[in-house]
């Protein structure tokens, strides 16, 4: 690189790039200055003063403008007179910073000091506890005792609702602002404000709803004290009680990195998650997660859980079974029969293996599909032209243009909204935005078309050649696309477009560049990767086979009907053998983003009652259709894919799980940089190329003509983050949002 | 929150009062009820609008309306004309608006008028009274016949020094700005005055506003800006109307718009009316306010001239230190730095306060001693009295005691002896003010005015103030003094500005320069002046002649005696208001 700029910190050199300030430049040689306001990931505003360093630049003679040196050829430092804030003072060249004066410790001791003044007794029952900044920098450097005294306390108010899922303790608060920051630059909801000022400065919302944001959550992970909580975690437990295990939200196509905090009940006698906490990775959600990914996860231990096989008895009931007369039921039903297999999009890569692999090798007669069957008809043209594998958002910036078409961002990937914005708002990208309504990232576009409703895939192929034109000389091209009110023919109709568009303007196969699909869930792509391509059977067959299938348009008409499924949802409850599924916490897997980045999660929790994961299932009825197969653990399926499946070959469990150390470091002994989140200890999983990446993807696809608006398909209702389903619908802190937004969807 | 398109800002000073304002405000309040106009106009309280002399005085912005002398019965006609009908009810406007001279008499000998010098002389009102002061010369000459970089050596040669508090040279403040490469930049006046009890700004831009207005024109030539704001406090309205009108004025005669006299160079300017805080008056924050953000200080660098207004090269200072520059190019540089010391030039405008004989607006060369100003200008203490302090500096100033009275006022022996030039705040205290006290009223100020950005003023100006207060109250403790010396320390090399970094002065002064009377507090329980309510008790002596005023005064009833006879105060009882001893005839009642 070459604009890096040299300067010694204690006397030890190090060399970091322009527009670094001192706090980073520090961290980058394991000097860790104490900070309470600063946070990589936020403006610095210089407000807390416990960073205050000794800072000095090479002294200049003003007569020949050269730096003055020592006879041994050292230049001479001019010190500055007052100390300075290492979190705001960008590094320069021959900066010399002391961070060890006595003058330095004396002034970290009286900032600790007077915060601490005004500080509860708390750590004992504070949710931070354990894992506090605070409490930890003032064993560091804190003094020992305090001069003031304990009744000049200032009291406050605690467990102040600053929404329905946010807490605040104002007697913790020591005023950062860093959830101020977070809320207004980073999530850009701007629901958080000081009030008042001096001594009786506080933190307020002012929302209608209070704190309306789908990110509060991350308030929480980054307020350097207990003074933020969720309603969810709030005195749950305590932060060194918990076990961690990695794992990746299955909720929407981003795949953010997640921690499940785990802890035995004695209470329900088992396990059970306490909290999701985001798990670095800067190529995913860095340390971010969105709210539903944060809250959702009560399904996992829902009252309902389905624990037992069921199969319909004579008099047409669903009773209790046996695993062993309920498998040998369906490889029965299913032997020489016409089966139609569906299989949800949030199913793991692995047991979608094993399912398309039972129709592809062991039934003689039958199909396979997704559910949903939209992403289906598209997910060959985002995956050929998704964006390259080299591509990292933060690098999307000056000379980039976003293009987002007939989706909404926030909505439906949230975390690559708070990307993709500061791509725009921060770095400079071009947003154009093409929707048939408005939604928040249209608050960043320069450039907004507005088409009728289902309109979407005349409007791509009437611009393909103007945007292509346009679109030439821009450094990168990220088409970011959803499938609202389009049928599977005219989804597909948009994708081609889109494509030709990439194609034509000489962005396809480029790092940076690329489709960026809005899938309905997590693992959209990777079911669809595993799928063999059978054609659709129409009419009535003889078994349909349905694995976690939540859309009743989906289920193939049939006369015997199979369902694995974590609860009796409809759809099961009209089945004629259910058998209990595992949920994701509680077995191992992988699952492909929607930008093809392939993830493992691992087992966080026992699995509840005889449930047995997916692909378990699938083998057992396999085995009794004839097939030899002998997979002890998914890691064995997901080897044996990748030696066939062409997208995933080179791929493995080890390289997936394999960490880079991430900048900036979170999880290290002072926590001053990513607050709780945690450090990546699972792998940050591994993008696989872009068919077009290779080469002969460079002409174009036919032209295309859009097909005819789709009645049907106009009915569908737009994605909304908090929609309302089997999962969500069992998370009771997420129940009021959910009510919301069906309210508001019924009213639409 | 509420919008409202037009306020009215009633005067409830004493005077306003007297003649009914709060009668007013109630029969507007139920006339903007009745005619449907309430939540569009909202009714607000306000010092001191006019002088009072016509009163009840209001004022309606943004009309800038200054309407006086209505009744009651008035109020219906008032309302329906102006607020229905949007037409100016004539027969209430303050047609002349008159000189205070209270605030500022007669030049003395000691005095020179450079900034003052139109004050009270001319009509601010009217452009052709201030061209007839040579108003706009400078301005011509600068257009005519100087490159912003002659001007800005002049300013240069000049050595004036911002008179806003810091005292950074204004020539180089404007070197920075110019040498800035982005654009547009931004001219800034910083128009907040928030020291409680100045004024010196606000007389000039009521007297004179003109001279500031063509200042910062010239400053926006030298540093290649066309745009500029005035961010005046919002308890100025007069202030804001005569800027106003200046503005217009001087637009009207081609002063201020595109091509300003046929140059080429184009400036406009804008008032902006204040959030009301302290802390606004900081550089960083006024800005800030100026954007619509809470007036909070952030840390400089970078500082305004590289990084300014909506992130812009923008130069802030004060009212003074513009006012000054047209004379500066007028009469040239030389003749500026012919006045004041070495390093401090020109002159200075200090709002004289206290136990003097002589109080208001005085304008001297720098330089001068204290004592001159005293005894000179403000002819003495009252009463005969014993000087014991002069306060210097305003809220983060400091206290001086009578052996630093022949010591130069200029900024580097201001801040040798532990105080500051200020904004021009200059308090006479007598030999009755216990400093501790004194020490303990500015933290109560401060405290107020802390914003609470940062950790050490909002929490240490609080524990300072606590331990103050005890002392006061009589429950001072030994160590309490070497506390306070640390707190002082600590905050000024920690805090993020100016107000927490100069908070502790008052503090730290009066503990260097008057030590002994802290210590008769802590630890002889005792208050040296007779001022702190814990460590005094009223007795009543021998002089008294029964009259039983003091009694029937007393609102507790501490005070017992049979008509004729010697009155006693029950110590227990008595709360130290001091009523007593104010409405005793016969000076019976002493402090003890
Ligand atoms: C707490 C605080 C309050 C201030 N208030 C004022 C003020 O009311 N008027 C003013 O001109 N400068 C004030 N200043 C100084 C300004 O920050 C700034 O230095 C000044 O306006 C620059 O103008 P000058 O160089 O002409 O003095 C204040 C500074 C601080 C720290
Ligand atoms: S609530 Fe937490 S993050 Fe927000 S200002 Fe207070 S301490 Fe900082
Ligand atoms: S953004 Fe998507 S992947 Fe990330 S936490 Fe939210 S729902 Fe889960
Ligand atoms: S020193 Fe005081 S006024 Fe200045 S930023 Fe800090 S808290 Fe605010
Ligand atoms: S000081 Fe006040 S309370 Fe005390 S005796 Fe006098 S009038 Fe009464
Ligand atoms: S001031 Fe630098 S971390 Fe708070
Ligand atoms: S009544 Fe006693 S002195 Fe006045």
């Amino acid at each position: 690189m070459a604009d890096l700029i040299n300067l010694t910190i204690d006397g030890i050199p190090v060399a970091v790039p322009r527009g670094m300030v001192i706090v980073d430049a520090a961290k980058k040689i394991d000097n860790d200055i104490p900070v309470f306001c600063y946070h990589p990931k936020l403006k610095p505003v210089g407000m807390c003063r416990m960073c205050l360093v000794d800072v000095g630049t090479p002294k200049i003679d003003p007569a020949t403008k050269q730096v003055v040196r020592t006879e041994d050829g050292k230049p001479v430092i001019a010190w500055m007179p007052k100390l300075q804030t290492a979190c705001t003072t960008p590094v320069s060249e021959g900066m010399a910073v002391r961070t060890n004066t006595k003058q330095v410790l004396d002034a970290r001791n009286n900032v600790l000091e007077f915060l601490l003044t005004s500080h509860p007794l708390d750590c004992p029952i504070c949710d931070k506890g354990g894992e506090c900044p605070l409490q930890n920098l003032t064993l560091a450097h804190g003094p020992g005792l305090s001069r003031f005294e304990y009744e000049a306390k200032q009291h406050n108010a605690k467990h102040v609702p600053l929404g329905d899922l946010i807490f605040l303790d104002r007697e913790r608060c020591i005023q950062c602002s860093r959830c101020i920051r977070f809320q207004d630059d980073v999530a850009d909801d701007h629901v958080l404000q000081f009030h008042d000022r001096g001594r009786h400065m506080e933190i307020v919302t002012f929302s209608d709803p209070p704190f309306d944001s789908y990110f509060g959550g991350n308030t929480t992970d980054i307020c350097p004290v207990g003074a933020l909580t969720t309603a969810d975690f709030r005195f749950k437990a305590r932060p060194w009680e918990l076990d961690s295990t990695p794992s990746v939200c299955t909720h929407c196509p981003v795949g953010c990195n997640i921690s499940l905090n785990t802890r035995l009940e004695t209470r329900t006698g088992g396990h059970e998650i306490k909290r999701v906490m985001p798990r670095q990775n800067e190529q995913v959600n860095e340390i971010w997660t969105c709210d539903k990914g944060r809250f959702v996860h009560h399904f996992t231990r829902a009252e309902d859980r389905l624990t037992h096989p069921l199969v319909r008895d004579a008099r047409g009931k669903l009773v209790e079974s046996t695993w062993e007369a309920a498998l040998q039921l369906v490889a029965d039903k299913a032997r020489g029969a016409r089966v139609s297999g569906v299989i949800g999009d949030r199913i793991a890569n692995e047991d979608a293996h094993l399912f398309g692999s039972l129709f592809s090798d062991v039934l003689k007669d039958g199909a396979v599909a997704m559910s949903p069957a939209i992403p289906a008809a598209y997910a060959d043209i985002a995956r050929a032209y998704g964006v390259g594998k080299d591509t990292d958002f933060k690098q999307l910036g000056k000379g980039d243009t976003i293009l987002v078409v007939n989706g909404d961002l926030e909505e439906s990937a949230p975390v690559w909204f708070l990307r993709l914005r500061q791509a725009v708002v921060d770095r400079g990208a071009k947003l154009v935005i093409a929707h048939d309504r408005s939604s928040k990232m249209h608050r960043y576009a320069s450039r907004i078309v507005t088409y009728e409703l289902g309109m979407a895939a005349h409007w791509a192929s009437e611009q393909t050649t103007e945007l292509s034109a346009e679109l030439k000389s821009a450094r990168n091209v990220l088409i970011v696309f959803g499938d609202e009110k389009l049928s599977a023919e005219g989804a597909r109709s948009l994708a081609r477009s889109l494509a030709n568009i990439l194609i034509e303007s000489g962005h396809a196969g480029k790092a940076n560049s690329g489709l960026l699909p809005l899938y309905p869930h997590a693992n959209t792509q990777g079911v669809f990767d595993m799928l063999p391509a059978t054609t659709v059977t129409t009419g009535k067959v003889d078994v349909a086979w349905l694995v976690g299938v939540g859309n009743a348009a989906d289920v193939p008409q049939a006369d015997f009907t199979v369902v694995q499924e974590l609860f009796l949802t409809d759809i099961a409850n009209n089945a004629d053998v259910v058998l209990p599924a595992l949920s994701f916490a509680e077995r191992d897997g992988s699952f492909t983003s929607g930008d093809r980045r392939v993830q493992r999660f691992y087992r966080a929790l026992p699995g509840l009652g005889q449930g047995k994961p997916d692909w378990w299932i699938i083998q057992e009825v396999a085995k009794r259709l004839g097939a030899t197969w002998q997979y002890h653990g998914t890691s064995e399926v997901f080897a044996q894919m990748a030696q066939h499946n062409p997208y995933y070959a080179g791929l493995s469990y080890e390289t997936l799980s394999q960490a880079e150390p991430q900048w900036p470091p979170v999880g290290r002994a002072d926590l001053y940089y990513g607050g709780t989140a945690y450090d990546n200890s699972g792998g940050i999983g591994s993008r696989y190329a872009a068919p077009a990446e290779q080469s002969g993807f460079n002409s174009s696809l036919e032209p295309v003509v859009a097909p005819p608006v789709d009645m049907e398909a106009l009915q569908h209702l737009p994605h909304t983050l908090y929609q309302d389903g089997e999962l969500i619908r069992r998370s009771k802190v997420l129940s009021g949002h959910v009510r919301a937004q069906r309210k508001e969807a019924e009213t639409a | 929150m509420k919008y409202y398109r037009t306020h009215i800002l009633i005067c409830v000073d004493p005077e306003c009062l007297g003649k009914g304002a709060h009668d007013i405000e109630d029969a507007l309040q139920d006339e903007l009820v009745a005619q449907g106009l309430i939540d569009e106009v909202q009714v607000l309280e306000t010092p001191r609008i006019g002088d009072c002399s016509h009163g009840p005085e209001m004022m309606v912005y943004p009309d800038g309306v200054h309407y006086v002398g209505m009744s009651v019965d008035d109020i219906p006609f008032l309302v329906e004309e102006h607020f229905l009908k949007g037409r100016v009810a004539k027969k209430f406007l303050l047609t002349k608006v008159e000189v205070k001279d209270e605030e500022l008499g007669a030049p003395t000998s000691k005095e020179v008028r450079v900034v003052l010098r139109n004050c009270g002389k001319i009509d601010p009102e009217n452009i052709e009274d201030y061209i007839a002061e040579d108003g706009y010369e400078a301005l011509a000459k600068v257009l005519a016949s100087y490159t912003p970089e002659k001007v800005i050596d002049e300013m240069l040669a000049s050595g004036l020094r911002g008179r806003g508090g810091a005292g950074f040279p204004a020539g180089r403040k404007w070197q920075f700005c110019r040498a800035s490469k982005a654009t547009p930049k931004f001219v800034i006046c910083n128009a907040d005055e928030g020291d409680p009890g100045a004024f010196m700004n606000r007389r000039v831009l009521e007297g004179d506003p003109h001279a500031v207005v063509e200042g910062m024109i010239i400053a926006a030539y030298a540093i290649g800006s066309s745009r500029g704001y005035i961010y005046c406090r919002a308890e100025y309205p007069l202030a804001v109307r005569t800027l106003n009108i200046a503005i217009q004025q001087a637009r009207a005669l081609g002063l201020l718009g595109e091509d300003i006299l046929g140059s080429g160079f184009s400036f406009d300017l804008e008032v902006r009316i204040g959030a009301g805080a302290f802390v606004c008056g900081e550089e960083t924050a006024l800005m800030a306010s100026i954007e619509g953000k809470r007036g909070e200080p952030r840390p400089r660098p970078p500082f305004p001239a590289v990084s300014g207004l909506w992130a812009k090269p923008s130069n802030v200072n004060n009212v003074e230190t513009y006012a000054n520059v047209p004379q500066i190019m007028l009469r040239g540089a030389q003749w500026y730095a012919s006045m004041g010391t070495e390093k401090s030039k020109g002159t200075k405008t200090f709002a004289l306060a206290g136990d003097v004989n002589h109080t208001g607006l005085i304008e001297v060369p720098l330089g001068i001693n204290m004592r001159e100003v005293v005894y000179d200008i403000a002819q003495g203490i009252k009463d005969g009295k014993k000087l014991k302090a002069v306060q210097i500096g305003g809220p983060m100033g400091g206290c001086l005691p009578e052996e630093y009275l022949d010591r130069p006022i200029d900024y580097e022996s201001l801040a040798a002896a532990g105080t500051i030039m200020g904004s021009g705040g200059l308090v006479v205290m007598d030999e009755d003010t216990c400093m501790v006290d004194i020490a303990r009223f500015f933290m109560e100020f401060i405290q107020d005015e802390s914003c609470g950005k940062c950790t050490p003023c909002r929490v240490g100006t609080r524990r300072m103030l606590e331990i103050l207060q005890r002392i006061c109250k009589g429950d001072g403790k030994d160590g309490d003094i070497e506390t306070l010396e640390m707190l002082c320390r600590q905050i000024k090399s920690t805090s993020l500005c100016g107000l927490g970094q100069g908070a502790p002065n008052p503090v730290e002064s009066t503990l260097k320069h008057f030590r002994k009377e802290y210590e008769a507090h802590i630890y002889e329980k005792r208050c040296p002046a007779k001022v702190c309510k814990g460590l005094i008790r009223f007795d009543i002596i021998d002089a008294c002649t029964g009259c039983t005023v003091c009694a029937r005064n007393c609102p507790v009833g501490a005070i017992t005696g049979e008509r004729r006879k010697l009155h006693v105060i029950d110590a227990n009882t008595c709360i130290r208001c001091g009523i007593c001893m104010q409405v005793c005839n016969f000076n019976a009642i002493v402090i003890n």
